[in-house]
This record gives C-alpha cells, structure tokens and sequence, in this order.
C-alpha cells in the first residue's frame, strides 16, 4: 500500500481537529477535536512502523492511547468545575487570566 | 468543503496503488471518505451528543485502518480505550453539563472563519509536503504483528516510558480526583 494514502488521511484528520480547537466555544468539543489531533497522530505512527517492518510505531501509538486517556480524565474533570463555578462551558468566556 | 476535497485527494491515491492489493486499497479509500466525512460533521454539527456519535465513527475507522496496516493489537486496544472508555466519559461530560451550551449558536462566531483558513492552510501545506516527499513510496504488510511482538518491545526496550506512563497515569487518575471533588 502507498505510504502516503495513510499520511494523507492523517493530516486531514488533523487539520480538522485544529478547526474545531480553534473554532468552537463548547469545551467538551474542543476537548473531542483533541482526541481527532491525537487520532491522527496515531496513524501515522502505525503507517510509519509499518513502513519500517518494526512493530516501534505501535509501541508508540499505544503510548499516545494512553496519553490521550489520561488527558481527557483531567480535561473532563476540568470541564465540570468550570461548569460548576459559572454555569457555562463556554471557553470564550473564560479569559479571567488574559493580559 | 475541506473534506471532500481532502477525500477526493485520499480516494485518487488507491487507483494509483498496486494491482495486487485493489482490494485493500478499495476498503481504505471507502473508510477514509467516512471517517473524514464524520470528523468533518463532528466539528460543525450544533448537536453535541452527535459530536460524540460521530467521532464513535472515526475512532472506528481509525481501527478498521489500522487493521489495513497490520495492527491488529493496537486496533483491539483502540475499541477498548477509545470506543469503550473515552465516548462513554465524553457521554457522562456532556450530560453533566448539558443546558449551559446544549445547542450551540454558530452564526455569530467570528473565530469561524479565521479557523477555517488556519485548518485549510495546515492541510494544504501538509498535504503538499507529503505529496512532494513521499511520492510513491510503499509498503508492504506481509503479516499482521504479533500481540506478543507487541509486548516483547515494550517489556523490553521500552520499558521506561512504559512506567512512566504507568506513573503518569496515576497521577492523572489523582488529578482528576482532586480537580473535579466536591468540598
């Protein structure tokens, strides 16, 4: 199979994760859309072990799983206190720390 | 629009590809449209527990791909973590907090557009970059890794950052006990 059938799918997967980090305001989606980043990231790690016949990129890739469950615990557990402390998990208005 | 034409640039590679694996290359151009197609409704649906059900689909996806590639481990370890444990957590986020945005207004987000262009440059520029440098290049999967291959390099060579993941994950596990407590 071509490498780069894989690359590709990859970074389409990515660059619409960054779109929805970027552009939605509920705080549970962007956290999903990180999940889509590290998806991403996950493939290619996969294509890549198996371009080189080791099984290192899928160490690897089982690494970021676990990285990525740990991530969203803590998110997740963040979400709620924001939630409980104003009500809203609208991340546009959570700018108390901005300059 | 970004993802059918990021489709329309993965389903053009496998016509390309090998004769010998039209096949395989048919079920990934056919996976990749829908896992693309439900990322990209993922990101703009206004519902968010069909965010959830869509990215149910890519991680799906996600699995079925890696079977293509020969990793059967790491597709297993994706239902299970993935599917079964991270949705079903994403599941209970949204339903705590359900009410505050439960449909979310997109019309007057000005970041809109502006991250529109980022994510569309991100994947030309990525795209490009990989066209140019990965032509052609191919590989083939002889066997599917072993779970035990698996667990040799990991017990082995990678057993540092396997404990450190082991201590990482404890403390996340804290972590969120301790963010997320009521006191």
């Amino acid at each position: 199979m071509l490498l780069n059938q894989f690359l590709l799918l990859a970074a389409g997967l990515f660059a619409i994760g960054v779109y929805g980090v970027l552009a939605r305001r509920n705080a549970v989606l962007v956290l999903m859309s990180v999940e889509l980043i590290l998806n991403a990231v996950n493939i290619n790690l996969v294509a890549f072990g198996a371009f080189n016949g080791t099984v290192t990129g899928e160490v690897f890739a089982l690494f970021v799983i676990a990285i990525a469950a740990a991530e969203v615990g803590v998110g997740l557990a963040m979400v709620l206190l924001m939630y409980r402390n104003r009500k809203s998990i609208d991340i546009t208005q959570v700018d108390a720390m901005k300059g | 629009m970004i993802a059918a034409v990021l489709a329309q640039a993965v389903e053009i590679q496998p016509l390309t590809a090998d004769d010998t694996l039209v096949a395989q290359n048919i079920a990934f151009g056919v996976i990749a449209a829908v896992m693309l197609y439900s990322a990209f409704r993922m990101v703009t649906t206004r519902n968010v527990v069909h965010a959830a059900l869509y990215l149910v689909i890519v991680l799906a996806g996600t699995a079925a791909q890696f079977l293509l590639a020969g990793a059967e481990f790491i597709a297993a370890t994706q239902v299970l973590v993935y599917i079964g444990a991270i949705v079903v957590l994403f599941l209970f986020g949204i339903m705590l907090t359900r009410g505050s945005l439960g449909v979310e207004e997109l019309e007057r987000n000005e970041r809109r557009g502006m991250a529109a262009l980022v994510a569309v440059l991100l994947a030309v520029v990525t795209g490009y970059a990989l066209i140019d440098g990965f032509e052609n290049t191919r590989f083939e999967v002889a066997s599917p890794s072993t779970t035990a291959q698996v667990s040799d390099s990991i017990f082995s060579q990678y057993i540092v950052p396997f404990e450190a993941a082991s201590v990482l994950l404890l403390a996340a596990l804290i972590g969120a006990i301790v963010i997320a407590r009521k006191d």
